[in-house]
């Protein structure tokens, strides 16, 4: 039987010739992660265990990203000790305000993370580095704590589903479109314990930024990991980035797959997950009575250069309307002076919307965007639980860039016409 | 080792957001956390729940953020274990490590209701429901699951690894 991508990896990193779907494996990381709510938790589990080194201070990454520029006096202990934590420890890949960014955009854009590495992240949204080919998974933070004292983690081998991406993408349609219509169609709980491998000759198509906010939601269909294989758009986004040599696997010829998904790029539509759960996908046209008081755009799903260039596009000489919030985040600092220096900050401004700097804030309900009671946003976030974003009273339709900022102009869910143009 | 007391009972996906709403994730104490579990789906729990008592879910349970604060409130909360029809794979592995105990087992918790008086026996894996008088049987602890958990969760056991050395 042959191994998936994710197998071979896991495989490598635990140093065996071959891997079983169950197989119990101790693996090598490449890379451990942790951010300003997940870290403390870490910091004061190897405390209580008595664990006062790392195993590699070169390897382990800390961003302060959910609640920086510190939103309250509890939010900066918490950045604080994690701060501490990386001056005692001489931690590189520590990233405080004013070179942060969201971490699973800044991590890649900074050429931390590359392909063919093991990675585990206390943040669920972890799976997101699989568009380089990489192994990457979310954990807690015992976990995260126990990788950075010991470089290693404990796995079980998944089994995988195989998702055939074939045509291209329609130019209403994006990343996140693909993503929420495999959602529907799997369900939230659908891969669970499994890998989404992601084969087929539509992917050559797809731009880094598309994979990246692809292999994002893996996790909101259960998966343990999403993956792409490395081809010639991976290498160049590499080039000159990845700090250490990329390393390129691919599944064997014979991989064993429990199912197949196809999806046709070219039949795919605007679409938006309705709440509560992000598997409530529909058509954004079916949603056009559906009135909003809010957007926000950005996060580790959509807040990447593309993402910005598309709400550009859509909002630029336009004004939104009376009566609803738009919220952009550039996910990183540099595509935060990107968009300065492209003049997109000046034509949000102009529409009407506001500008803030790299934070999960409305993601998660944290801050800068909290809904009220009986309040709608359309998010390019990746969860609409209860209460996700604000009042449990208060509801969150996740869409695609384009569909966000259209939906802003008008203040009913919209589905855009013609990407970048917005008639 | 047993636990026994009241079920609360959930539907499918409860996720992590509900078990500890992110707003209260400012800070990492695990008791002042634990005043807000379940909060979002239940704002009774906190108020009722006494040590030793089961949460009964359906499919899916602790889906969403990987947050360690979902098991640990529920843990401080005094819960005795989660049976559920299934888990997400963060909460598990979290729930493992931080010894909360969760038992993966669709009949009873299809057949356990609100208010039900529940007994778990962890070796053997027998959940009794005492109110009803029907007895599941869910699969016990893979051993190296319960080599973490004797050895305290998954730092302790480390721990002691690095003492023998």
């Amino acid at each position: 039987m042959g191994m998936t991508m994710t197998q071979v990896i896991l495989a490598k990193h635990a140093g065996l010739e071959r891997v079983e779907v169950g197989q119990l494996i101790q693996a090598k990381l490449d890379i451990v992660l942790g951010n300003d709510i997940t870290t403390p938790v870490a910091i004061r589990a190897m405390e209580q265990a008595g664990l006062e080194q790392v195993w590699d201070a070169d390897r382990i990454a800390i961003v302060l990203d959910h609640f920086v520029p510190n939103k309250d006096i509890k939010a900066a202990e918490q950045s604080k000790q994690c701060r501490q934590f990386a001056q005692k420890h001489g931690i590189r890949h520590f990233y405080d305000v004013g070179k942060m960014g969201i971490e699973h955009v800044l991590l890649p854009e900074q050429g931390v993370v590359t392909a063919g590495d093991c990675i585990i992240g206390a943040d669920s949204h972890t799976c997101t580095y699989g568009a380089l080919g990489a192994f990457a998974t979310g954990i807690g933070s015992t976990d995260m704590a126990a990788g950075m004292a010991t470089g290693e983690a404990w796995f079980k081998v998944p089994s995988a589903i195989r998702v055939e991406l074939t045509g291209t993408l329609p130019e209403t349609c994006s990343g996140k479109d693909v993503i929420l219509t495999l959602i529907g169609i799997l369900g939230v709980d659908g891969a669970r314990y499994q890998s989404l491998e992601f084969t087929g000759e539509g992917i050559a198509s797809l731009s880094m930024d598309d994979r990246f906010c692809i292999c994002n939601m893996a996790i909101e269909a259960g998966a343990k990991n999403g993956i792409f294989p490395v081809d010639d758009v991976t290498l160049a986004y590499l080039k000159g980035r990845s700090e250490r040599e990329p390393v390129v696997y691919t599944a064997e010829p014979d991989a064993v797959y429990e199912r197949t998904v196809t999806l046709r790029l070219s039949e795919m539509q605007p679409t938006v997950s309705c709440p509560h759960l992000p598997e409530n996908t529909k058509a954004a046209s079916a949603l056009s009575q559906i009135r909003i008081d809010q957007v926000v755009i950005g996060s580790c799903t959509n807040g990447r250069m593309e993402d910005m260039e598309t709400a550009y596009h859509i909002l630029k000489g336009k004004h939104i309307a009376d009566g609803v919030r738009c919220i952009i985040i550039p996910a990183t600092m540099q595509i935060y002076r990107e968009c300065v220096e492209r003049g997109y900050v000046t034509a949000f401004i102009d529409a009407g919307a506001v500008v803030s700097t790299p934070t999960c804030g409305p993601c998660l309900g944290g801050y800068m965007g909290i809904l009220a009671a009986g309040e709608r946003c359309v998010a390019t976030t990746n969860r609409n639980f209860v209460g996700r974003m604000g009042h449990t009273d208060s509801a969150v339709y996740l869409a695609s860039p384009a569909t966000a900022a259209a939906s802003a102009l008008t203040g009913y869910i919209t589905a855009p016409s013609r990407k970048g143009v917005y008639i | 080792m047993k636990t026994q007391g009241t079920a609360f009972c959930y539907p499918d996906h409860v996720d992590t957001d509900v078990i500890i709403p992110a707003r209260y994730l400012n800070t990492s104490d695990a008791a002042e956390l634990a005043k807000h579990c379940m909060e979002d789906i239940d704002t009774e729990f906190v108020k009722q729940i006494q040590p030793g008592d089961v949460i009964a879910a359906g499919w899916n349970f602790g889906c969403g953020s990987s947050r360690e604060h979902a098991p640990l409130v529920i843990k401080t909360c005094g819960v005795g274990c989660v049976i559920a029809k299934s888990f997400a794979r963060i909460f598990y592995r979290n729930a493992i490590n931080i010894g909360l105990p969760i038992l993966e087992c669709p009949e009873a918790a299809e057949g356990i209701s609100a208010g039900d008086h529940v007994e778990v026996d962890f070796e053997t894996g027998i959940i009794t429901n005492h109110t009803t008088g029907a007895g599941y049987q869910a699969q016990p602890f893979p051993p190296f699951i319960r080599n973490i958990i004797t050895k305290g969760g998954l730092l302790a056991s480390l721990k002691k690894d690095s003492d023998h050395e």
